[in-house]
């Protein structure tokens, strides 16, 4: 085995990729009905059902808070490798700067949802 | 191309622009990778959602008021069909991604693949659907 054969780190943003796409195919168009259309148009659902306590309550649960942090980090992480790799297609070129801006945007977007999502801060 | 030195034939060089358009396969192509930008807009008015919930009710409040405006319903239609266009393609590209899978010695066709992951959808989707609606009850 040659030294220069360098372990790739592709494979975890590969994984993320997936993880966001299946996840977005699975649940993305319920989710946008319901939080986009349905709960503002008053359709379906209770009143009170995305109300300030209730979603309060929902996002202090650990399973409410992993839910939102895995939606809205793992969506972003598909949509940024995604963009990442069709940049060249419209003949921008897919250097340094655009790797920041389509990894960086989902990282923080991770970071800060965590942090938003820990229930003392909550 | 301006590395080369100047020639003053001017030879031919075919242009990179909109090659796309050219092929109605290169055409679905760039609008089911375009669909990562619906997809990042939703997640993006989420983390806005998530951050004006940690302000307190008036910001949450603020945040359900915008959700309201007519031009927020249009842009969520607009969210949707992309997001339903992401889900098809997901699925109908899905047996090329996949590595064969082989179910009693005989490999899973494209259609079969396709199919229940698109069932997969529908079935989350009740589900998604009735947690809500128990929840918001």
């Amino acid at each position: 085995m040659s030294a220069n054969l360098k372990r790739s780190n592709q494979p975890i943003f590969w994984l993320l990729f997936g993880a966001g796409g299946m996840l977005s195919a699975l649940l993305g168009p319920m989710l946008v009905f319901i939080t986009g259309i349905a709960i503002p148009l008053g359709l379906i659902f209770s009143p009170e059902t995305m109300s300030y306590s209730h979603m309060h309550a929902f996002a202090h649960h650990w399973i409410g808070a992993g839910f939102i942090w895995v939606i809205v980090s793992l969506f972003l992480w598909h949509a940024g490798h995604r963009i990442f790799h069709s940049l060249h297609d419209v003949g921008i070129h897919a250097g340094t700067l655009a790797r920041i801006i389509c990894y960086g945007i989902p990282l923080l977007a991770t970071v800060l949802a965590a942090r938003s999502l820990i229930p003392s801060l909550i | 191309m301006r590395a080369v030195a100047p020639n003053r034939r001017r030879p031919y060089v075919r242009s990179m622009v909109g090659w796309w358009r050219k092929n109605p396969y290169f055409v679905e192509y760039m609008i089911h990778e375009g669909s990562a930008f619906f997809v990042a807009a939703y997640a993006l008015i989420l983390m806005v959602g998530l951050l004006r919930l940690t302000q307190g009710e008036a910001a949450w409040n603020g945040w359900l008021t915008a959700l309201r405006s007519p031009l927020s319903i249009a842009g969520h239609l607009i969210l949707l069909v992309a997001m339903l266009y992401h889900a098809w393609t997901w699925f109908t590209i899905m047996p090329i991604t996949l590595p064969p899978i082989f179910v009693a010695g005989k490999r899973l066709s494209a259609t079969a693949i396709t199919a229940g992951g698109l069932a997969a959808t529908l079935l989350t989707s009740v589900l998604l659907l009735l947690l809500v609606w128990r929840l918001g009850t």
